[in-house]
């Protein structure tokens, strides 16, 4: 049986409330039904029916993006600063090929993204026909799922099916690749609640309450407890968030957190030790290397964070509460799996806490404070001030300063500047931050912000951008310009691939080879080309009236920040070194630090 | 440079490859039957790095719009732990069976052998077949086609047996696996 004879069968009651529409039109009518506001697209031929449907449909606001990578990557900034998912609608072939890297990034990410692309008609599939692409067989691997519809009558269900696959269970993207002559043709449409899934699809979400209660017996029995914390928390919503507050509060334990996870935790927080791994702060890694429970929510034990695997935490107890069961003794052995979303669990946990009446070791977690003190005493995120140049870690200090009483979001690109923007800027609620951490993907910033801006149009958005990473996007001021939102885009201008540039200086005998930032625009009459507005500064004592002159300007701005181009993003846990073997700020001869074994790792 | 930096010890929670034996492992899987389900769980294989020493997949339920894929492959336990998991995700995998942990796991396979050969090496050849139970198909004066089907084991020693006796060609269906017992999968 075919996919839309089950559907047939199990829907009949439907009929009346549904009608004849043709592919298109259910496409666009599935999309409001789902909630949809806003999607970002570009248009092309397979995708012409489709286009012509939201002509006629006001409730859809589409953003027309400048290049496809720009629509996937602006999807997920919507999606990660609002919960809602992110859409993205673009044409075959080089449509899809170009939307591919932000589909990776948010598969990386899990982040919720709908893709729609046009596909040749079924009749030309298989023909190398013009834009002809296949693209379910290449978004395989970097979706969570993805279909290829060939007939009109499974259209309804594929498309409420892969919304909620896409945003249930651990997000990620789901590719809906539609022939233009499913686009035509006429079926009945079904709504989000009509339609059955075939699929086995069932994602767990409550944790296993025998272990919840052995997880809660551990931590209160805990010595050196710690929360390691992920962009799974952020994911499972702001009572995920809140939970995690409130269940620190019960255990007293310190709180550190991946790239990904930043806001989940408070910074003010006297608890918040700061972001772990390879960039991480000193007290927030040799914490996680001597504690004795560990308590990891929604974070993957990346490579990034854990370092040397054989000397990863030792002596620790870890607890691993993660909705993807294969996130599980993946990389990191764990002791106490809880597979559940990261919201309920936590839930589940305060619960067993306090009908246990669970306490902490307050003498021993005293002792544990004492020792973290000592770490954060070492004052690992200092660096030389200058008053002749910008340091780039001054530089994020200001724009934190400046704007912190504001409702401001982050946006970063990838490099020294993204890690500087971590270690600096503080973060009090999630969904503030948006970074791409898994991939690592060059201008992810710029068309983020805008789709953060389209999710919260009065806040300010800014991209923490690098020179090189915003050439990436760059395009995607215009469509700023065009849809009028005001992104800041601040970029720390070093002349380098900066974090390029420090792995040679590290680990390849100081031969930089093609890392320099060559024949770079001239960023201010950029902006203005554009139409929006450019400032530049070299000097630190202008930078504070120039960050309020870009915070106040109500159109995007593109701000040249010319910062000291040698300077390194310390403290690292060099590739292959274990948390406690960290290179701090006040190293001298870097070059000599990492041995050959390092660079051959990444 | 740092002042720290201290010889780490070894962890136990350490799930680097050396010193875990490698075994093999039959998985069944339940999947729906759709274009590119085989690709997605080859894929996936392929991905990660994953072996896949055979692989049989069929249509096994019209009406519920499933097929089954046993996928024969070979890892340290917790790479085998991790395949599992990883199958588990993919949305149209409805369920995986790990038949090899399973003591009432079945594993069947069945090949089709073609024998050279002639004088004393072809009664030979005719004799291991029956002790065997492979049943010959096609014979020529100077050929047999055997069909053989047992335990991948079985069928791996008794091709040992028919190389010397002049083994010229071989076709394996892989293995095939059920579940002893009443329930279904
Ligand atoms: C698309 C892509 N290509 C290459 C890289 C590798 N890479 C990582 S950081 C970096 C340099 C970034 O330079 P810049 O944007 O100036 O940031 P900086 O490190 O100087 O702050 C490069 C090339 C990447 N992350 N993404
Ligand atoms: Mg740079």
């Amino acid at each position: 049986m075919t996919a839309h004879q089950t559907i047939e069968s199990k829907a009949p009651a439907a009929a009346e409330t549904s009608r004849a529409m043709t592919g298109a039109e259910i496409v666009v009518r599935g999309l409001v039904d789902q909630g949809v506001e806003v999607l970002f697209g570009y248009p092309g031929g397979a995708v012409l029916p489709i286009y012509d449907a939201l002509f006629h449909e006001p409730r859809l606001q589409h953003i027309l993006v400048r290049h496809e990578q720009g629509a996937t990557h602006a999807a997920e900034g919507y999606a990660r600063s609002s919960g809602k998912p992110g859409v993205v609608l673009v044409t075959s072939g080089p449509g899809a090929t170009n939307a591919i890297t932000g589909i990776m990034d948010a598969l990386m990410d899990s982040i919720p993204m709908v893709v729609i692309t046009g596909q040749v008609p079924t009749h030309l599939i298989g023909t190398d026909a013009f834009q002809e692409a296949d693209t379910v067989g290449m978004t395989r691997s970097c979706t969570k799922h993805n279909y290829l519809v060939k007939d009109v009558r499974d259209l309804p269900q594929i498309i409420h099916e892969a919304f909620k696959i896409a945003t249930t269970g651990r997000p990620g993207p789901v590719l809906i690749d539609i022939p233009k002559d499913v686009q035509f043709a006429k079926g009945e449409y079904y709504g989000p609640h009509e339609v059955q899934s075939t699929h086995a699809y069932a994602p767990r979400i409550k944790g296993d309450a025998a272990r919840i209660a052995e997880a809660v017996k551990l931590i209160s029995s805990a010595r050196r407890p710690i929360f390691y914390t992920g962009g799974g928390v952020i994911n499972a919503g702001p009572k995920a968030s809140a939970s995690l507050r409130e269940f620190q509060a019960l255990t007293g334990a310190p709180v550190t957190s991946t790239l990904m996870g930043l806001g989940a935790f408070p910074a003010a927080d006297p608890a918040w030790l700061g972001m772990l791994g390879m960039h991480g702060t000193f007290e927030a890694n040799n914490a996680m290397h001597d504690c004795d429970v560990m308590i990891c929510v929604g974070a993957r034990f990346d490579d990034r964070v854990t370092g040397r695997l054989d000397a990863f935490s030792p002596g620790s107890k870890k607890i691993h509460i993660d909705i993807d069961a294969s996130s599980i003794n993946k990389n990191v052995r764990v002791d106490l799996p809880i597979v559940g979303d990261a919201a309920s669990v936590l839930e589940d946990l305060i619960a067993a806490w306090k009908t246990a009446n669970l306490q902490p070791n307050k003498a021993a977690l005293s002792d544990w404070w004492a020792q973290i003190d000592q770490w954060r005493a070492r004052q690992c995120l200092n660096y030389r001030a200058s008053d002749t140049v910008i340091k780039p870690q001054y530089a994020i200090q200001r724009l934190y300063e400046l704007t912190k009483d504001k409702d401001v979001y982050i946006t970063t690109e990838v490099g020294q500047h993204q890690m500087w923007a971590a270690q600096f800027f503080r973060f009090e609620e999630p969904n503030r931050w948006m970074t791409s951490g898994g991939l690592g993907t060059m201008g992810y910033g710029l068309p983020a912000a805008l789709g953060v801006q389209l999710a919260h149009p009065d806040s300010l958005v800014v991209d923490i951008a690098g020179e090189a990473s915003i050439q990436m996007c760059i395009q995607e001021l215009s469509t700023a310009i065009q849809f009028d939102l005001p992104v800041k885009i601040f970029i720390l201008n070093n002349e380098w691939m900066g974090m390029v540039r420090q792995w040679q200086q590290l680990l390849h005998g100081e031969r930089y080879s093609h890392s320099y930032s060559d024949s770079l625009p001239d960023f201010v009459k950029l902006a203005e080309a554009y139409g929006a507005h450019g400032i530049r500064c070299d000097d630190p004592a202008e930078l504070d009236g120039k960050i309020l002159e870009m915070i106040n300007c109500d159109k995007p701005v593109i701000f040249d920040c010319r910062v000291e181009k040698n300077e390194n993003c310390l403290p690292m846990i060099p590739s292959g070194k274990a948390h406690n073997e960290m290179i701090m700020g006040e190293v001298e001869d870097i070059g000599n630090v990492i041995g050959e074994d390092g660079a051959g790792l990444v | 440079m740092t002042a720290n930096v201290q010889p780490a010890p070894a962890s136990a929670y350490d799930l680097s490859p050396s010193g875990q034996a490698e075994q093999t492992a039959t998985f069944a899987l339940l999947v729906d039957n759709e274009p590119g389900v085989l690709h997605r769980v080859v894929g996936l294989f392929a991905a990660r790095g994953y072996n896949i020493e055979s692989l049989t997949v069929a249509e096994t339920d019209r009406n519920a719009h499933t097929s089954r894929i046993t996928v024969v492959t070979r890892g340290t336990r917790h790479v085998l732990d991790q395949i599992e998991a990883q199958l588990n995700k993919v949305v149209n995998v409805r369920r995986v069976h790990d038949v090899t942990r399973d003591p009432n796991g079945v594993e069947r396979e069945l090949a089709l052998v073609k024998v050279r050969g002639s004088g004393v090496d072809r009664v030979e050849a005719l004799r291991i077949a029956e002790i065997f139970r492979a049943k010959p198909v096609d014979t020529t004066l100077e050929s047999f086609v055997f069909e053989i089907s047992g335990a991948p084991s079985k069928i791996d020693k008794f091709l040992d047996l028919m190389r010397p006796l002049g083994l010229v060609e071989l076709s394996r269906t892989g293995v095939l696996s059920i579940e002893r017992g009443v329930e279904g999968m």
